[in-house]
């Protein structure tokens, strides 16, 4: 069984990693700052302006540590990825699932469904906790149509309509989302999603933290043997991690959303922990930045129970557990992919 | 499993000064060192083993000594720092 091992974050610009033995050393203004043994380390994700040499990033192949460069905001550039991993059946697997649409639908309806009632709980949740009677109606009230967005799911059998059915709901979750948004001001207001770039904080916040999930998910893609390029509920595009994107939609709420919205309602941001540039784009500063990645650190070493395997595991290899069944599913082990449904 | 591992190495000849040499670069490449002959390590029971051997094969136990602490899993609440060179936790946000 894979284990939840930590992740470096490098965000100091002009750090230099190198290898040093069995082990990773940090070094900044010619100083070493930190040293960690590779086999303490799931990945490596290194924030702009910092340098690797080729040993470590061998080193790091090897054994299986992701290494990613972004850029200092957290837009993914590239990783270092050693020889293809797994099972080459289990990838014909994958691209034949594709081709089919049969089983392309099947599975997109499993992702959809578990996407739209993860966000039907996040609202449910914070209908119970904190929103205020109104907040708390218009919670319900949406809550009460994602339910039914979920009837609809269930019936719809092609690729098409579930995407459609999908995007309905998204727009829907996200219509109340300023009801999940307990403080004050207009900081944190959420008009509409944007994105490339985020046009203000609360899109800056949750872009960094899709980022980060979709860094661990992608992982989890290549380390289970899956190729992270071909999905089902996502189109196949050059440079489009598709079948990341798509085991990343059943996590966007409650994991990613959810430590967002945690990180503003107690105020550990603020409008001055955001920069704003010509463009109109919001940026994360540096201090802030940092806040972000232990508050997802910390969320991820958190203790759960995976429901469907009744697995004892921390949140952060739940995305490793899903990415097993959908591998799972594609070898014909299983009949359907069971999506994670949160509590 | 978290391993506290220290060290006495007989470092009158040369050859002593090797494997004192040795014995810190294999703890090195398993754990973090806390002080100048103290190290700990988080390891899985495979990699216990694998240092172990290595630690062992490195030292001449008629003149060395080593010594390892079984810390378990709950280790932070027998591990008390003070004092300058704190250590990171392995476990914790790494965030340089």
């Amino acid at each position: 069984m894979k284990r939840h091992l930590n992740t470096l974050f490098i965000t100091t610009q002009g750090a230099y990693l190198k290898k040093e033995g069995q082990a990773v050393a940090v070094r900044i203004e010619r100083e070493t700052r930190l040293r960690v043994p590779l086999h303490n380390l799931d990945a490596i994700a290194c924030f702009g302006r910092v340098g690797a040499s080729p040993a470590l990033m061998g080193a790091c192949a090897e054994a299986g540590v992701s290494f990613s460069f972004l850029t200092e905001h957290g837009r993914f550039i590239a990783s270092v990825n050693g020889f293809t991993p797994g099972n080459v059946l289990l990838r014909r697997a994958q691209y034949r699932a594709a081709d089919d649409p049969a089983i392309s639908a099947e599975l997109t309806r499993s992702i959809v469904l578990g996407k739209i009632a993860n966000s039907r709980t996040v609202l449910l949740r914070a209908a119970r906790e904190g929103a205020d009677a109104e907040s708390a109606e218009r919670l319900k009230h949406a809550a009460g149509r994602l339910s039914a967005s979920i009837v609809e799911v269930k019936a719809a059998d092609s690729v098409d309509r579930l995407r459609g059915l999908e995007g309905e709901a998204a727009s829907r979750y996200f219509s109340v989302f300023n009801d999940l948004v307990l403080v004050a001001g207009d900081t944190f207001r959420f008009k509409k999603r944007s994105r490339r770039p985020p046009l203000d904080p609360l899109n800056c916040l949750l872009s960094f933290l899709y980022t980060l999930l979709l860094l661990d998910i992608r992982s989890a893609c290549e380390a289970t043997g899956l190729d992270a390029a071909v999905g089902y509920l996502h189109r196949d595009r050059p440079g489009r991690p598709g079948l990341a994107l798509d085991l990343m939609e059943e996590f966007r709420a409650p994991l990613a959303d959810r430590v967002a919205l945690t990180l503003i309602n107690r105020q550990q941001l603020g409008a001055r922990d955001f920069v704003r540039q010509e463009s109109g784009a919001y940026l994360l500063t540096d201090d802030a930045r940092k806040r972000v990645l232990v508050a997802w650190q910390e969320r991820k070493q958190e203790e759960t129970r995976h429901p469907l395997l009744d697995a004892r595991t921390s949140v952060g290899l739940l995305v490793h557990l899903q990415a097993r069944l959908m591998a799972r599913r594609l070898r014909g082990d299983l009949d359907a992919y069971p999506p994670l449904i949160w509590k | 499993m978290y391993v506290l591992v220290t060290y006495d190495v007989a470092t009158a000849t040369p050859e002593g000064q090797k494997r004192l040499r040795h014995v810190a670069k294999a703890c090195l490449d398993f754990g973090q060192r806390v002080q100048n002959s103290v190290f700990e390590m988080k390891v899985d029971p495979a990699q216990w083993e694998e240092c172990k051997d290595r630690l062992l094969r490195i030292v001449q136990l008629e003149q060395d000594s080593l010594r390892f602490y079984y810390l378990g899993a709950k280790w932070q609440r027998r591990v008390e720092h003070h004092g300058a060179k704190a250590s990171y936790d392995v476990e914790g946000p790494l965030i340089v």
